[in-house]
């Protein structure tokens, strides 16, 4: 295959620990000590108070690491595509439809039906953002993170639009955890451009290959890694964190993983 | 903002098929469309006390799966596995992978609610004292999303890149989106693109309690209308890259186009702005004019605003002459699988020569402006547009059509 090309303009990231990108790139590079937290979600102040209050944890998490992204960058919202990438969409909404139907009463609150979609954090962030260009909204399992990327990168190289990448996952409340557990929030977005501009972090090269996904060495990162789908960008974010040109090969399907070529910029 | 890099390359449609409540496979699909028969009828799904019409596909849950994919067993796997052996679907991709290697082409399906009946089964059975949902529930084989294009990619012995697309309405169609865009930029050299939904209680209970269920069989476009009837439906299209010089009878994908209306999460832009938008792209990407289409299956949902959003886009683009018609009058809204059901329905347009009117007894709103067909119409068509609008704004138009 032909390798895929993108410029990261800006990170976004919450999760267990980490409470904006660079906090956590101090603690992904070796700078900062790992000290394993709840994630905390901030309210989502950037849509209309009704809009607010109906808006579930992923649509704060996406909300939230896609705002920190491309306030990062420097980049006009508005004129993004994005590209949504999560294994599931709003765990605690859909565990309350479900105990609805298996009731004696099904008749569904409309804002839980409309939470339910698996796009909601799509429908929101364009209403955030005044963003009207495409929005794409990815499942793949696992492969989710590396799914989403391999769609934003294709979207950078081929319609040469700057792009906003949002990978996020939530836990399910039991009994669902129980046959999905999922540790924690954790979200990531990466604003990705086709040309370098003045905020290009690094430049990103891609294509598949048969290697072995890469691990943390730290046990909590680790855990992390191997439990939320999002999180199995990890190793591509401590590339970044460093800021050292290498390479690294991130889980996707069960058939390929994705080799990735990280090279600094600035 | 940089410019797209170029026109969109046509691809080929190789081979295409679908099920849906008007039949198993084209022909049958072909028949009910001739004679303008719709497939939607009272609501008697499972347990369900919903007091609408449905478009549900007989004889899914006789369907059994490959010995080796048993594990995926849901209903919406089931009507996957239904469609894929019609038309010969599994001979032309093992063709086509043979041609290209198992490697190269990609698996992109569209879906809106999955197998999430069995978590709602699942949630009827749960365990009295622990709570705890039943042994055989497997949540990633049937209820994730990504389901069903595991199982597609196993069953077809496919190993190239995959995802499930679910921006619901548009889901379907947003996959020949992004399968034209890994093709073109030499990630893979074919897709099996399409969109697999099934009826579930979520959606017959979800879209009543939005007050946008139809209680009579839905009429797009009709003054009376009152909301859409849900239908089930499995589509699927092998999509290639093209020789060449492609036969003269191939049916290609000559553009598409996408957008976000920024709007609302369940109501569409008043003016259809988006849908506009993505109307101007499919046009761009394809090199035409408004004037070169001979036919638009609509998104016709037949509620009051997306009808009227969307008689507002295609007035505003092609002005009042274009023959337009919605197949949901017959078929139902298949929600994720509407956009690759209707793509399936322009290519059989094309083939055969007809545009497919809507119901015969519609009664256009004289406040809708484009021009509707409630007849079909025999003739050459040689382009084709069709438009997915979802939930939450995704918008998605198709351009199909003879080789340029």
């Amino acid at each position: 295959m032909i390798p895929l090309t993108a410029y990261i303009d800006g990170i976004g990231l919450l999760g267990p620990g980490f409470a904006d990108w660079p906090s956590a790139a101090a603690i992904l590079s070796g700078h900062a000590r790992y000290v394993a937290a709840t994630t905390v979600l901030p309210p989502p102040l950037s849509l209309p108070p009704p809009e607010r209050r109906r808006t579930g944890a992923v649509v704060k998490l996406a909300l939230a690491v896609g705002f920190e992204a491309t306030t990062r960058a420097g980049i006009e919202r508005s004129s993004l595509a994005t590209v949504f990438s999560s294994s599931g969409g709003d765990g605690f909404n859909c565990h309350e439809i479900c105990q609805v139907l298996a009731s004696s009463d099904r008749q569904l609150s409309p804002t839980r039906f409309h939470n339910s979609v698996h796009n909601v954090a799509a429908g929101y962030w364009s209403i955030a953002a005044g963003a009207t260009a495409a929005a794409s909204v990815l499942c793949a399992y696992d492969a989710s993170f590396g799914a989403g990327l391999v769609e934003a990168l294709t979207q950078v190289a081929v319609e040469r639009t700057p792009l906003l990448l949002l990978a996020y996952d939530t836990q399910y409340p039991e009994p669902l955890n129980a046959k999905r557990p999922i540790a924690d929030a954790f979200g990531v977005a990466l604003v990705l451009t086709p040309d370098a501009r003045d905020a290009t972090l690094a430049k990103l090269t891609a294509m598949f290959t048969d290697g072995t996904a890469e691990r943390m060495s730290e046990p909590h990162l680790e855990a992390m890694r191997a439990s939320i789908p999002a999180a199995r960008s990890l190793p591509l974010l401590r590339q970044l964190a460093r800021r050292e040109r290498g390479r690294v090969v991130l889980d996707y399907l069960r058939h390929t993983r994705l080799a990735l070529e990280v090279e600094p910029c600035s | 903002m940089s410019e797209r890099a170029a026109l969109m390359t046509p691809l080929r449609l190789t081979c295409f098929t679908a099920v849906s409540a008007v039949g198993r496979g084209l022909a049958a699909t072909l028949d009910a469309l001739e004679q303008q028969r719709s497939g939607l009828a009272p609501c008697s799904f499972e347990t369900v006390d919903v007091d609408t019409h449905v478009g549900e596909v007989p004889g899914v849950d006789a369907t059994v799966l490959p010995e080796a994919l048993r594990g995926f067993n849901c209903r919406n796997n089931r009507l996957a596995q239904l469609t894929l052996t019609q038309d010969g679907f599994i001979d032309a991709v093992a063709a086509s992978a043979k041609q290209w290697g198992p490697r190269r082409i990609g698996v992109f399906l569209g879906t809106s609610t999955s197998g999430m009946l069995e978590t709602e089964f699942a949630y009827r059975g749960r365990d009295p004292k622990t709570g705890a949902l039943p042994r055989e529930f497997n949540y990633a084989a049937t209820h994730n999303s990504f389901s069903v294009a595991d199982f597609v990619l196993q069953a077809l012995h496919l190993e190239g890149p995959a995802a499930v697309m679910c921006t619901a309405c548009s889901s379907s169609a947003k996959v020949f989106a992004s399968a034209q865009r890994m093709i073109s930029a030499g990630m893979i050299d074919a897709a099996v693109v399409g969109g697999v939904d099934t009826l579930c209680l979520t959606t017959l209970y979800g879209f009543q309690s939005l007050q946008l269920t139809s209680r009579l069989p839905c009429r797009p476009f009709d003054a009376a209308r009152d909301g859409i009837s849900i239908g089930e439906a499995a589509a699927f299209v092998l999509l290639e890259r093209a020789p060449p010089r492609p036969d003269a009878e191939a049916i290609m994908l000559l553009g598409t186009g996408e957008s976000s209306d920024a709007y609302h999460m369940s109501s569409p832009h008043p003016e259809g702005r988006g849908a506009r938008a993505s109307i101007q792209q499919a046009l761009t990407a394809a090199n035409l004019a408004p004037g070169d289409i001979d036919y638009i299956n609509l998104h016709g949902t037949a509620t009051v605003s997306n009808d009227s959003a969307e008689d507002l886009a295609i007035t505003s683009v092609f002005g009042t002459a274009t023959p337009c018609s919605s197949t949901k009058g017959a078929t139902g809204h298949a929600l994720g699988a509407a956009g690759a059901l209707e793509a399936v329905i322009c290519a059989l347009a094309i083939q055969q020569g007809f545009m497919p009117g809507g119901l015969r007894d519609t009664e256009v709103d004289p406040k809708l402006h484009l021009h509707y067909l409630r007849e079909n119409r025999r003739g050459g068509i040689d382009r084709v547009l069709s438009n997915s609008f979802g939930f939450g704004g995704a918008n998605c138009s198709l351009i199909f059509g003879r080789p340029v």
